[in-house]
Formats: structure tokens, C-alpha cells, sequence
């Protein structure tokens, strides 16, 4: 029965909340509500990526906040997607993985391409939240030290193994817009 | 080595690349479609219970609410080795057993549905240790195991498939040594293989018996084949592969979670799909096999092993689909690395109330190797024998045997590894580090430097049939068909070279199918280190062939015979007048053709990985941290550097050299839960942790296929944790018994804490 309750108090409290999210630089106006196309105000911002905007680029792994799979960009700083209500997100700029890359050109952005040059993943799942991570360093701090690099994708779970290829890949991005 | 070839040695970029870094890559969670159902399981909160009543009914009336199954609504289908395990049965074994299935319209109203659903349970006693479950009077899991004892044998193995190692006269042996050792070591932290990607599955059902799947598995075809056994051999099932965010073996066993989906669509007639949470990951699906091993070697002064005999527990959770595959192929392995006449090793699998043990890298021969090497230390620790030299010395030469896992005896005709070997150890440093047994290597202080070595090979690079098709068109590009799904190393874009170092067309000229079993031949998956030699060899076969058939087809045309022509970017010519040039397109651009791969099982090769490793321990806090590792392998011709730098680096994860270190799942041994289904109580290495790795890779030519290579992938986290053992034990001065060496275990070695310990199992 505490199930059916807490479903019509939340339905009580949607005051037909609209909520503004820049995603990639395109604006999206999206209702709060239970509908399948809406923002219940339990989604979290990977969910609402994953399955009412279609962006699946952004990856669910623990969904707990230990892994950093889900990292996005959150006015430009690094945060975990599965642990951010998106009610909360008004009016934020979000990038994903999936805008980083020329709109334009449909060219590459520099961390990308070095993450294939220098072969930094194999199962590829944890690679966006790893790729958005490093972003969000490298917009901080465009030259990083090594040991900066690892510290700052210490919340970055990957288990085949790539973190030396990753951390060659992002220091290379690193001098290449020296 | 110098090579002539045009892409195979050289780095070229990963073929999905693009689609990786842009998070196009459609992952199983990220495939969506109309009318999409979503799945959950309810699950026992007791470890061993009869389900007496199960009312669904709220559940049902909750709206969005398309089926609720449980064990009265679903056919017979089982799984495990015999197939006793069913789908969904009225007794739960283990904490975390599946109780019931719903499908609904949003994950959050199934996520609700399952409060609604009430169950009532008769509990039965429950047993968390192997020697306990084998006492007369424990609680017994099955009325089809006898004593909790597993049947063992593999069916698909052959009528001999390998049980135990017996042979010679240990008898003999024992009065031959000049010392006899005695010891009990376990490798019983059971960990997690542990992907980023959760296990799951997408189904469709469609009357009366066709089942469409999408699946996570490295080894996609294999999931038809599984189940169309499962499912009472009366379903047509249709495996779909796509990228898999890692398996590490444990995927090639889904057939619970594609069958839940399957059987939520049949209810339904809705495709469904279901994704375990992380939480399901680490508890409800599979984990590696618990390891324990009470045995007695004989050793002669100069190393040479005359006897060996123990008992091998292995503990497989509450039930076995390949427990007894991992003992096959770890009881093959251990004769690759152990030269020894006389044996008397028994495995004995035991099922106990805990969640399953699958298939993890390593298979069976890691688990092995972490409880027989220490054993085969103490006996070298009484002759002072170096562990370098006595491993170099027992690893498989060109002309030794073993039996394998078909119980039939194969002589070796492989390269000596001994060279890579010494080339690792040089490396390392080990001559100067190694300072004998169970003495530190440096000591500074608390801290105490020591190392350890380890080795583990396995003659499944060559097991199991694989079958490919390529398929040439007029305009000079290739088309692959291969049921390879690609987990991580690569392998699809190294087969695209292979087509196209065959072919000689650009990397860019040669694609390869969707893993679909619908389109593709017949392939036991990326598994065993098995691709490059097996898989590669099926495709070089198709590749070859439909070269064979195209020049046979074109050599009328430039009046020549097949045999002189050579093929080279899209255009064929005559070997001894280049000018004499025709394009492929000549086939005509109404044909294709189609070249057939096959690969046949062969045992007589192996594969070799010896890991060395440096520890620091602080005898004040009980903390190691790994400082280095060298790698040492030959891998008879590279087919992508980085690639294998990748696979090799792969050591410490995926239940590896980290299993000796910290990684554990963890069992509340008096209520069956585990205690660190998360990934934040669960350990993982982070960016911040990493030692030093160094890998050498040798090329010396294999008698495999056309470029003489052999795989190494699935190895490479088997030789370092008894590595770790021994390098923790030599810096502290005091051999450990049990993995991982964590604080407490470190301190209680060292005397410095005594009580409650052991709680987390044996010490």
C-alpha cells in the first residue's frame, strides 16, 4: 500500500514543472511528470539521457556512484549521472559524449581521437565516462602531470585494464593543444 | 622479427573505434524498440527454503503489469551440468535464487511489482562450506547430488572426458623423493570477473516455439546452442550479438537471464528486456569457483617432481554449468606446467548455498595453480630451490604430453618458452631480487620489499570447431561472416586483417557481419585464448578459399593457370607479367564469392604466460601494494600490439592478480547474504594504484596457421596471484595460506592480531 500512496503524493506535487536542459548545446523543454516522454522527479539525469532523450552514449554500470560511467559534463565540471536528479538540472549545460565532437565537421574532438590512436580501451563501456572525465580535467587544467591524470579518473572503474593506454591517450590530447 | 606483412604485426586502429569513443557503440541496455517490456526478478532472501505459497495477485492488478511467473507457470527447462537446475524451481538455493518474473510496461512499475508479490517460505537448513556440506546429515541441495557431491565429467567433452590425474605409482614416487611436503593452501575469495556491463538479455517470442534474442556474450552463437538445450531441444532460438562492455568469460554462461526474458515474452508476446543491476551482478550471477587443497609432493634434490597427491574441493555454489569443464581444462593445465610420472590428484565439486561459480579467466587452471604451487614451494623451500628455475625447468618442452580435457593424450609440438622465460626474468631482475625462500628482498624499516613468480598455459588455444565465410564482391571489398562478437581484445578488427593480408585489399575494403546466428556459421566464441588460433585459423581457411575460387574463376580470362595469378587490391595479374591485369569486378557484378572456413579441434599447442612480481609490504599496517609486474610470453607472431599490450595489462582485473591482493566477494557465512554486492564495498584497482607493468612478447613462429600465431589473452590473470602469495610470504618471512593478502590476514600471519580473523573464511 506505501507503494500506491507515495505514487499519489508525487502525483500531487508535479505542478506542471517544465524543466530547461541544454544538452549539447540543444535546448530541450521537458515536462515533469510520470509520462513516459516526462521527468518523474525520482530519474536521475542518466536516465533521463538513456531513455527519454535517446542518448545512450552516457553508460549505467553500478548505477551507485562508485563506477564514474555515467560521468557527464555539468557546466563544464565532471559529474556522475546516475546520482543527479534531473529536476535538479534546470537550466544546466550538459554535455555527453556524444556532443563533444565538431557538430559541424563531425570531426573528432582531440581526446577522442587520441583515446583511438592510442588504442586506450577494449570493451569500450567504461571509455565515455572515462572520455568525460578527462575532459572535465583537461578544461581545468589543459597540462596535467601524470599522476594528475590518474588522480583525477581515480573514480573511473575499468576492468580489462586500459588505464596505461588512457593515461597516455590524455596526456598526448594534453600536448597536442600545447 | 622482420615481416613482410602488410597489416598483421602492425598497430592499426580498432575497426569500432569511431563508435566507441562517440558512444555510438549500441551496448545491449542501449537497444530500445516499440512495444519494449521490461523484466525483473524477484529474489530469495534465504539461502535454502521450499516455496509453500506465492500470491501474485496484487502484483498483477498493479497497472503496467504484463505477467508474473513463478515456478507453477513455467515449463521444465533446466540448465547445469547434468541439467538439474531448474529455471524456476519451488526450492531456492541460495540467497538471491530466483522467486518469480515480472514483466511491466517501465522498470519502475516491475521494480514495484516485486514489493507486492508475497511469498511464503518453509526454511531449511543451509551449508556454506565445502567440508561441511560433505558430512553425512548436511543439508543437501539436490536429491540428484548425493552428499552435495557434483557428477562429474563434461558430456561434451567425449565419452573420456578428464575427472582427476591419475597415473603412475605415487607409492613409487614418494620413496623416490628426497622430500616429501604437506600442506593446505584455499583460494576462496571467490571473486567477481566483474564487467562494467551488467549481464542481460532482450527477448521476442514467437508462437509456437521461436525465440529471438539479443544478447552481451562473447560468444554469441553459443547462446543458441545453449539454450535450444535448456529449453527442452524444441525451441529454434536466434542468438544477436553486439558489443559486449566485457565478460572476461563469465557472459559465455546467460542462459538464466535470457531464458527469464524468454519466458516474460512468451507470457506476454512482447519482446522483453531484462538487466540485472549491479547489485544481481556481483550476487546472482556467476563468480569464480572456490578452491581448496589438502595434498603431498614428492621432490627429488634437482627439482624433479616424483609424486603428487591431494584432494581438490572445489566449490561450485548452489549449482554447476561448467565447474566441471574448469576442473577438465585446470587438471590439463596443471600437467603443462608440472612435469611430474606419478599422480594422484582428485577434485571433488561440491554444491553449496551460496550463488554460483561460472566460467571466469583462468578457467579451473588459475584456481588450481594458486593452491598446488605453494604446496610445490614447500618442497622447494626445503631443498632451496629457486621457483624461476623449477617452473622454466617444468613447463611443457616440444615432445611432452598431457592428458587433456578429453582424457586423450597429446604430445606438445609447440615452441620452448624457456626463452621468453629467461628474457621476463632478466627484465625483472630476478637473479638479484630473489633472495631464497621466505626471505625479503629489501627491507626498510616496516616495509618489506618481496617477489614471487607464477606460470600457467593452456592448450585450449586450439579447442572447439569454429567455422567462417567470407565473401567477395566486383567492387574489391570483402565481407566476413564470423559469429565473433567483440568483449574487448580486438579480435574483429584482427580478423578484418587477416581477411585483408590474405585478400591484400585495404583494412577499409573488408567488413564483417553483425554476430548474428541467424546469418553466420557455426562458432564457439572468443574463449580459452582460442581466437587467435582457432577463429583466426577458420577465417584464414574461408579467406583462402575464396581466393581460390575467384582466381580459379578469373584465370580463363588472362588465359592462365589459377596457380600463377596473384591478387592484389581489387585487381588480379599474372605473377610473371604484372601488365596482364584484370579488376575483380570482372567477376561480373551479378556474382559474389564465397570462400568456407573451417577450424577442427587441436590440443597439441599451448600457450605460456609467467608473471613476475614485486611487493611492499608494511609489517605495521598488514598493507601490500603491488609495485611491479613483468609479463613473459611468446606468442609466436603479434597480429595487433596493442591490442595484446592491452590483454596482457589485464592481469590485475577481472578476478586476477588482484584476487591475491584484495579483491573479494564477500559471504556472510551464517546468513548466506553477500556483503559487498556494490562497487564501492566490492575492491577495484583505481587509476591511482597502478604498478608497473612491463610485457615481453616474443615472436618465435608457431606451427599454427599462415602467420604462425598463437593467443594469450585469457592467461594473462592466471600466473599472478600465487606470484603474490609467494612475494608476500617471502617479504613477511611466513607462508600465507589463503587469498587475498589483505591487512588482517597480513597482521595475523605476523602474530600481531589474533581473534575473529578468520571469520571470512579459511585464513
Amino acid at each position: 500500500m506505501a507503494v500506491k500512496k507515495e505514487k499519489e503524493v508525487r502525483k500531487k506535487s508535479q505542478e506542471r514543472r517544465r524543466l530547461n536542459l541544454t544538452v549539447n548545446g540543444q535546448l530541450f523543454e521537458l515536462k515533469v511528470g510520470t509520462e513516459h516522454d516526462q521527468v518523474d522527479p525520482a530519474h536521475s539525469l542518466a536516465h533521463t539521457l538513456r531513455e527519454t532523450l535517446g542518448l545512450t552514449g552516457t553508460k549505467v554500470s553500478c548505477d551507485h556512484g562508485a563506477c564514474g560511467c555515467c560521468t557527464v559534463l555539468i557546466d563544464g565540471k565532471a559529474i556522475l549521472s546516475c546520482m543527479t536528479l534531473t529536476v535538479e538540472c534546470d537550466g544546466k549545460q550538459i554535455i555527453t559524449i556524444e556532443g563533444l565532437g565538431d557538430p559541424k565537421t563531425g570531426k573528432l574532438d582531440p581526446l577522442q581521437q587520441a583515446f583511438i590512436d592510442y588504442a586506450a580501451f577494449q570493451c569500450g563501456f567504461c571509455t565515455p565516462g572515462i572520455i568525460m572525465s578527462a575532459k572535465a580535467l583537461l578544461r581545468e587544467n589543459p597540462f596535467p602531470t601524470e599522476e594528475e591524470v590518474k588522480e583525477s579518473l581515480s573514480g573511473n572503474f575499468c576492468r580489462c585494464i586500459s588505464h596505461y593506454h588512457v593515461v597516455k591517450a590524455v596526456m598526448a590530447a594534453s600536448k597536442e593543444a600545447r | 622479427m622482420a615481416n613482410s606483412y602488410r597489416y598483421i604485426g602492425k598497430a592499426t586502429p580498432r575497426k569500432d573505434g569511431t563508435e566507441i569513443v562517440t558512444g555510438g557503440a549500441k551496448y545491449l541496455n542501449d537497444i530500445k524498440f516499440p512495444d519494449l517490456l521490461y523484466g525483473k526478478v524477484l529474489r530469495s532472501p534465504y539461502p535454502h527454503a521450499l516455496i509453500k505459497k506465492v500470491d501474485k495477485g496484487k502484483a498483477e492488478k498493479l497497472g503496467g503489469v504484463k505477467a508474473v511467473l513463478t515456478w507453477e507457470d513455467v515449463p521444465d527447462w533446466k540448465g547445469g551440468t547434468p541439467r538439474y537446475t531448474r529455471i524456476l524451481d519451488q526450492k531456492v538455493r541460495y540467497v538471491g535464487d530466483a522467486v518469480a518474473l515480472v514483466a511491466a510496461t517501465t522498470e519502475e512499475i516491475a521494480k514495484e511489482a516485486l514489493h507486492l508479490i508475497d511469498v511464503e517460505y518453509e526454511l531449511l537448513p543451509a551449508v556454506f562450506d565445502m567440508e561441511e556440506a560433505l558430512k553425512p546429515g548436511a543439508p543437501q541441495l539436490y536429491d540428484e547430488f548425493p552428499g552435495n557431491v557434483v557428477t562429474p565429467g563434461v558430456p561434451f567433452f567425449g565419452p573420456k572426458s578428464l575427472k582427476e590425474v591419475i597415473m603412475g605409482d605415487t607409492e613409487k614416487g614418494f620413496q623416490e623423493a628426497d622430500v616429501i611436503a604437506e600442506g593446505t593452501f584455499g583460494y576462496e575469495n571467490i571473486p567477481n570477473p566483474l564487467p562494467p556491463e551488467p549481464p542481460g538479455a532482450i527477448a521476442l517470442w514467437e508462437e509456437p516455439n521461436k525465440l529471438t534474442l539479443q544478447v552481451s556474450n562473447q560468444a554469441s552463437y553459443m547462446d543458441k546452442i545453449t539454450l535450444f538445450h535448456v529449453m527442452g531441444r524444441k525451441v529454434e532460438v536466434r542468438s544477436i550479438g553486439g558489443p559486449c562492455g566485457g565478460s572476461f568469460g563469465s557472459k559465455f554462461m546467460s542462459w538464466q537471464v535470457q531464458s527469464y526474458a524468454a519466458l516474460l515474452s512468451r507470457a506476454t508476446g512482447k519482446p522483453v528486456k531484462l538487466i540485472f543491476t549491479k547489485e544481481e551482478h556481483l550476487a546472482a550471477f556467476t563468480m569464480r569457483p572456490a578452491s581448496r587443497m589438502k595434498a603431498r609432493v614428492g621432490m627429488k634434490k634437482d627439482g624433479t617432481v616424483t609424486a603428487v597427491s591431494g584432494t581438490w574441493l572445489i566449490d561450485t555454489g548452489y549449482y554447476s554449468m561448467t565447474t566441471q569443464s574448469q576442473v577438465a581444462v585446470g587438471c590439463g593445465e596443471v600437467q603443462i606446467a608440472v612435469r611430474c610420472p606419478n599422480w594422484d590428484l582428485k577434485p571433488v565439486i561440491v554444491c553449496t548455498n551460496r550463488n554460483a561459480s561460472g566460467i571466469v579467466r583462468g578457467f579451473g587452471g588459475q584456481e588450481l595453480k594458486c593452491i598446488l604451487i605453494p604446496i610445490l614451494s614447500l618442497a622447494m623451500e626445503k631443498l632451496g630451490i629457486d621457483p624461476f628455475e623449477f617452473l622454466k625447468k617444468h613447463f611443457v618442452k616440444p615432445g611432452d604430453g598431457y592428458f587433456w580435457r578429453d582424457g586423450i593424450w597429446y604430445t606438445y609440438r609447440g615452441v620452448d618458452f624457456s626463452k621468453a622465460m629467461d628474457q621476463g626474468a632478466e627484465l625483472f631482475g630476478w637473479k638479484d631480487k630473489w633472495k631464497g625462500w621466505l626471505k625479503p628482498t629489501a627491507v626498510n624499516g616496516t616495509k618489506r620489499r618481496g617477489v614471487g613468480v607464477g606460470v600457467h598455459g593452456n592448450a585450449d588455444i586450439g579447442e572447439d570447431a569454429s567455422e567462417a565465410y567470407v565473401r567477395l564482391h566486383p567492387d574489391g571489398t570483402a565481407m566476413l561472416f564470423s559469429c565473433v562478437t567483440e568483449h574487448g581484445t580486438g579480435q574483429r578488427s584482427n580478423y578484418i586483417k587477416m581477411v585483408a593480408e590474405v585478400l591484400q585489399i585495404p583494412l577499409e575494403n573488408v567488413s564483417v557481419t553483425p554476430s548474428d546466428s541467424l546469418i553466420n556459421p557455426y562458432e564457439f566464441g572468443p574463449a580459452g585464448s582460442r581466437g587467435t588460433y582457432a577463429i583466426g585459423s577458420a577465417v584464414i581457411a574461408a579467406a583462402e578459399d575464396a581466393r581460390r575460387k575467384l582466381l580459379e574463376l578469373i584465370a580463363p580470362m588472362l588465359q592462365a593457370d589459377p596457380n600463377d595469378l596473384e591478387t592484389e587490391d581489387g585487381v588480379i595479374f599474372v605473377k610473371s607479367q604484372p601488365q596482364k591485369r584484370i579488376p575483380w569486378r570482372a567477376m561480373s557484378i551479378d556474382r559474389t564469392v564465397t570462400g568456407y572456413g573451417r577450424f577442427e579441434p587441436d590440443y597439441t599447442l599451448t600457450n605460456c604466460m609467467m608473471s613476475f612480481v614485486e611487493v611492499e609490504v608494511d609489517t605495521e599496517t598488514g598493507n601490500v601494494t603491488l609495485l611491479r609486474v613483468v609479463n613473459a610470453t611468446d606468442v609466436g607472431q603479434i597480429i595487433d600490439p596493442q591490442g595484446l599490450e592491452g590483454q596482457l595489462n589485464g592481469c590485475l582485473g577481472s578476478g586476477g592478480i588482484d584476487s591475491a591482493l584484495f579483491e573479494e566477494t564477500i559471504l556472510d557465512r551464517s546468513s548466506g547474504h553477500i556483503l559487498n554486492a556494490n562497487l564501492i564495498d566490492y575492491k577495484w584497482r583505481t587509476f591511482s594504484q597502478l604498478p608497473v607493468i612491463d610485457n615481453v612478447a616474443l615472436e618465435t613462429p608457431f606451427p599454427s596457421h599462415r602467420f604462425h600465431a598463437v593467443g594469450v589473452g585469457e592467461v594473462a590473470t592466471s600466473p599472478g596471484p600465487v606470484a603474490v602469495l609467494m612475494a608476500v610470504s617471502n617479504a613477511i618471512g611466513l607462508w600465507l595460506h589463503g587469498y587475498p593478502a589483505t591487512p588482517e590476514r597480513v597482521l595475523k600471519a605476523l602474530g600481531k592480531v589474533t581473534a575473529e580473523s578468520g571469520k571470512r573464511g579459511v585464513a
